[in-house]
């Protein structure tokens, strides 16, 4: 049952084999034994999820499921659910029990899914690694003593960890699809403006997305059939027909045209990890798709784009977070001001509060042309190097990741090699692409390798459909850490 | 040296929508602390702005009543600062695409002379919440009912010379944005805000001076005081040799002057950017001459046509065309009795405007319609009754006795017009005064005025007065 | 464009947080190293290109001007840190 995938679990509940009650329960009960270990959850709440998967049995029963119904799935923190903990892996959220459900929330409850407890993740989705996070590391499955990736750490290895059968994240800079790579397990954060943002708590605006965390590709696309859609609250929700994400899984290979960015397979990318997606290609290849070499000539610059916006736009977005109507509030302070200062100082961690600063700046008098706009035209750039790209391919691929995962405590130091590891999967967002991570074999150290895919605009089926495939002809995505 | 005075006014006028700019909570004005401030007002984590396009429209209401041209696309963008009552840390509010752009102008009346004063824009923002600052144990409250509320800030170039044109500006402003419904105006509930930038140069300079900010001016008659106050203040200090510091200041009534309020060491670095959670408004010109197709006729319009078409004189056009309901209750008092405008005019100026100022009471409220004032003035008309009965039905019917012809039926006011009634009247008083008549009759013509009284006194106000007149002089005469 | 101690201490001023004396070298050092990975983007042209705010080309979806909130103070306030008569309490703000 560990390794069942949704449809499996699915069939199983509606055959009565096993109830919600009974899945949910072997899972929590998985939670309890390893997840000291791992750190994975911040908030379990056992009442609550029996009392969801009970309400789930009825609905079973009723004959009314759909085919989420009755399963348990793990929340990133990041989503504001009504009556639990809702932290965002901070300190200044650390009391927070949100009265409101975010969009995506009540998307699962509408399935009849069970809200199986709220993951671990860096603070305020600002990490590559999940050390951010006031509650903890999170230990990565395959070597505790290495990183799972960030910032959705707590979902990815919530998944690999068999400690939930699929999980939600999200995916700003990479933040679902490197700890996915990290974690061997499957993750897509799709185009943006696909899922509503309305309840996840903001990061970088025009950048976060939401997206499903599974152990392959057809189970998130049955995830990303409850979580997409168009949602009033957000005014960058797209209105557009709903879809069945899962509708092309099955169309065969030949003919696709793979393109491989040549400044994705230079330096700075680990062999180890160069072999393993060789050999994905390799067996891409095998399939009948043909590869092309293209080029993404400004791919170096994502980097520094990103890390104007996303500071620039997040220092904005917590400034909400003041002490006066809701989380920490300093225990002491003098005036108003104090306040403020000391609130902010102790609620947030460092790496939150140098992004507050790098963005407080380059927004600052003096720096806004030079810094954000100047981001904001090479931002363009960016997107029109991708729009080529797609001219003489259909999806992209290369490396989630420059290397497996790394220890942890290795970069926590150094936030801009931190950053320069971002360097496959940014660019994604500030195009506002989907991007999803398989996995696609091991490195040296025997940890996990993740195969980017990218695709154009709202090809998420077609993605799907090539991560498939792919899946039907190796089994990396099946394989769990030992000792689990 | 001879002083010239510069001023510009920002005005903040909340606009009139049911339910805030950014989210779905109600505006009314009054209710118990944070009970109109929903999760989107508090800015919960996770929350996100969706625009109301009521707000959208007035705006462009605005932007065409004063002849603005109106951006097509206009973008918001986050003014980032910290208070407590606001609650994102950011203000959402438009900077570098306004929804309304150049163009505008204001015309507006000073003494005998007309000015128009320029409008350089207008945005959309929102308002924030109110700071309580009645001690609570040492502390401030906050009520966020406000925080959303629309806003449209009005923006003039420094084209003001002196406190009379300004607050003949605010004044003009303050008729228009109700004139055209946008905004309800009622300065006590803070819908109406001014802010004067005032500055002095020497007469015949062209370079501005150093300016200050008098904010919250949310009156007319502080508007004055506060400007001159500052004025003087200026004066005083640069003919003492000394230089204006560039700051924001209040104005306390009070002691009716203005103190500092931060000094520009403090100016605060807004760090504007797009609002990333918005995307870019787009309004095309179909829509701008929709909105515009919907405007009520504009007071200097409905003035012209006023004077045109019911061939009233200026001064009357002009006091009828001061507030829209009182224009539109004297066309429906003019529709209903079929004509008589300037009988219309003069009621509305004398006898309503007196009895609604008596009783405080706007237009909207009186206890007299448009219908029963027509029906009065028909009785005039057709000479059921006198002008001076007239006035006393009026009374009646503002007292709630009913309308026009219940109240002469019952208090028996019909005018007599039957000269034989008349004449009987006459005879009677020529033969009971006898002395008058002779000195009437040798030539005191004054004495006209004693046997009219005696007659209207004796058929109780009610004799035809043309008649009356008519029939004394030739019975006097003899 | 190199940072100075000043520039930190008054960009945490305008994020509201407080950095102690001995925090602000380090701010500064770690600040510094983010802002010199950022010096790439000068060196390339962009003459000519518009700013790119969103993904998707779309413009603002309007929302109906209809009250769609009740009052939910009480939910609300459940998570506030200081509240009285409804208010929201903070130190005393001054005009």
């Amino acid at each position: 049952m560990l390794n069942a995938s949704l449809k499996e679990l699915s069939r199983l509940l509606a055959e009565k084999k096993i109830s919600s009650v009974e899945l949910t329960q072997t899972f929590l009960h998985r939670i309890d034994v390893l997840n000291p270990g791992l750190n994975a959850f911040i908030t379990l709440d056992t009442e609550k999820s029996l009392a969801q998967a009970r309400a789930a049995d009825a609905l079973i029963a009723a004959g009314n499921a759909t085919p989420l119904s009755g399963i348990p799935i793990a929340q990133k923190d990041i989503f504001c659910a009504q009556g639990w903990l809702s932290t965002c892996g901070s300190k200044m959220l650390s009391n927070f029990v949100s009265p409101y459900d975010a969009h995506v929330i009540e998307q699962f409850d509408r399935a009849g899914a069970v809200n199986l407890g709220k993951t671990n993740m860096d603070e305020f989705a600002m990490g590559s690694s999940n050390e951010t996070s006031f509650f903890g590391q999170v230990k990565n499955p395959w070597d505790v003593s290495a990183v799972p990736g960030g910032s959705s750490g707590g979902s990815a290895t919530a998944v690999a960890a068999r400690l939930a059968p699929a999980a939600t994240g999200t995916d700003t800079g990479g933040s679902i699809r490197q700890p996915a790579a990290l974690t061997g397990i499957t993750g897509i954060k799709p185009t943006y403006g696909t899922v509503s943002r309305y309840g996840m708590i903001a990061f970088a605006s025009s950048l976060d997305q939401a997206g499903p965390m599974a152990k392959s590709a057809e189970d998130c696309a049955l995830l990303l059939n409850v979580m997409a859609g168009f949602d009033s609250r957000d005014s960058t929700s797209l209105e557009r027909d709903k879809e069945d994400y899962a509708r092309d899984l099955n169309l065969p290979l030949k003919g696709l045209k793979i393109g491989l960015p040549r400044e994705y397979f230079a330096e700075g990318l680990s062999p180890d990890v160069a072999k393993a997606v060789e050999a994905a290609l390799a067996e891409y290849r095998r399939l009948g798709a043909e590869t092309v070499e293209i080029s993404l000539p400004n791919t170096r610059l994502s980097i520094p784009v990103y890390y104007v916006l996303a500071p620039a736009e997040a220092s904005s977005n917590l400034s909400r977070y003041d002490g006066v109507r809701y989380g920490y509030r300093a225990p002491e302070y003098g005036g108003l001001g104090d306040m403020y200062q000391k609130t902010r100082a102790q609620g947030f961690g460092t790496e939150v509060k140098r992004r507050i600063m790098i963005g407080t700046y380059v927004l600052s008098a003096g720096y806004y042309d030079a810094y954000y706009i100047k981001a904001q035209k090479l931002r363009r750039l960016i997107a029109q190097d991708f729009e080529q790209a797609f001219k003489q391919c259909d999806v992209i691929m290369g490396p989630t990741s420059p290397t497996t995962a790394f220890k942890l405590g290795e970069k926590s130091d150094d936030p801009v090699s931190m950053y320069l590891s971002d360097i496959y999967t940014i660019a994604v967002n500030l195009a506002g692409l989907p991007g999803m991570s398989v996995p696609c074999g091991f490195g040296d150290n025997g940890l996990p390798v993740g195969l980017q895919i990218v695709g154009n605009y709202f090809a998420e089926a077609k993605m799907l459909n090539v991560a498939h495939q792919y899946q039907m002809a190796t089994d990396w995505h099946q394989r769990m850490p030992q000792g689990i | 040296m001879q002083w010239e005075i510069v001023i510009g006014l920002e005005t903040h006028a909340q606009l009139n929508t049911v339910s805030k700019i950014f989210s779905g909570a109600a505006t009314a004005y009054g209710a118990e602390p944070n009970t109109q401030a929903c999760a989107v007002d508090i800015a919960l984590p996770g929350v996100l702005p969706v625009f109301n396009r009521t707000a959208a429209e007035k705006a462009v209401k605005f932007g065409l009543a004063v002849g603005a041209r109106i951006n097509h696309k206009s973008v918001f963008e986050r003014k980032n600062y910290f208070y407590p009552d606001l609650p994102k840390g950011y203000q959402t509010t438009q900077l570098e695409l306004p929804i309304v752009a150049e163009g505008g102008k204001l015309r507006i009346q000073v003494g005998d002379y007309e000015k128009d004063i320029r409008i350089t824009r207008a945005h959309m923002e929102e308002d924030a919440g109110k700071s309580l600052h009645e001690d609570f144990h040492g502390m401030s409250g906050i009520d966020l009912n406000r925080a959303g509320t629309p806003l449209i800030e009005i923006v003039t170039e420094p084209d003001m010379r002196s406190s009379a044109e300004a607050v003949a500006y605010a004044k003009a402003l303050h008729s228009l944005v109700r004139w055209i419904g946008i905004c309800d105006g009622n300065m006590q509930e803070g819908s109406f805000r001014c802010d004067a930038n005032v500055s002095v140069r020497p007469l015949g300079v062209e370079k501005l001076g150093t300016r200050c900010e008098i904010k919250n001016l949310n009156s007319f008659k502080f508007m004055e005081k506060a400007i001159e106050f500052e004025v003087q203040r200026q004066i005083e200090i640069l003919e003492d040799g000394g230089r204006i510091v560039q700051e924001t200041r209040l104005y306390d009534s009070e002691r009716n002057e203005t103190r500092s309020m931060r000094s520009k060491e403090e100016a605060n670095d807004y760090r504007y950017f797009p609002d990333p959670d918005l995307l870019p408004l787009v309004v095309s010109d179909e829509y701008i001459e929709q909105v515009r197709a919907a405007l009520p006729e504009l007071p200097q319009a409905k003035c012209e046509r006023f004077i045109s078409q019911f061939g009233l004189p200026a001064y009357d056009a002009g006091a009828l065309t001061a507030a829209r309901e009182l224009a539109d209750y004297f066309e429906a008092t003019v529709a209903v009795l079929g004509g008589e405008a300037k009988l219309v005019a003069n009621w509305l100026m004398g006898d309503l405007s007196a009895a609604l100022n008596k009783h405080d009471l706007d237009i909207a409220a009186s206890p007299v319609s448009s219908t029963q004032l027509a029906g009065l003035l028909k009785r005039i008309q057709d000479g059921t009754i006198s002008g001076k009965i007239a006035k006393e039905v009026f009374e009646a019917m503002w007292n709630g006795e009913g309308d026009t012809d219940a109240i002469i039926e019952a208090r028996g006011l019909k005018q007599i017009s039957d000269s034989g009634a008349i004449e009987k009247i006459i005879d009677d008083i020529i033969a009971a005064n006898p002395a008058q008549v002779a000195e009437y009759r040798s030539g005191k013509e004054k004495m006209f005025g004693f046997f009219v009284g005696l007659a209207m006194k004796a058929s109780k106000g009610k004799a035809n007065p043309a008649q009356l007149n008519d029939l004394m002089k030739k019975k006097l005469v003899g | 464009m190199s940072l100075t101690l000043d520039d930190v201490k008054r960009i945490a001023h305008l994020a509201r947080i407080e950095v102690g004396g001995s925090e602000v070298e380090g701010y500064l050092a770690q600040l510094s190293s983010i802002l010199g990975l950022v010096e790439e983007m000068q060196a390339v042209n962009t003459d000519g290109i518009e700013p790119m705010a969103h993904a998707q080309d779309v413009v603002l979806r309007l929302r109906e001007d209809v009250v769609s909130e009740t009052n939910r103070r009480d939910a609300y306030q459940a998570v506030a840190p200081q509240v009285e008569a409804g208010l929201y309490l903070v130190p005393k703000v001054i005009e």
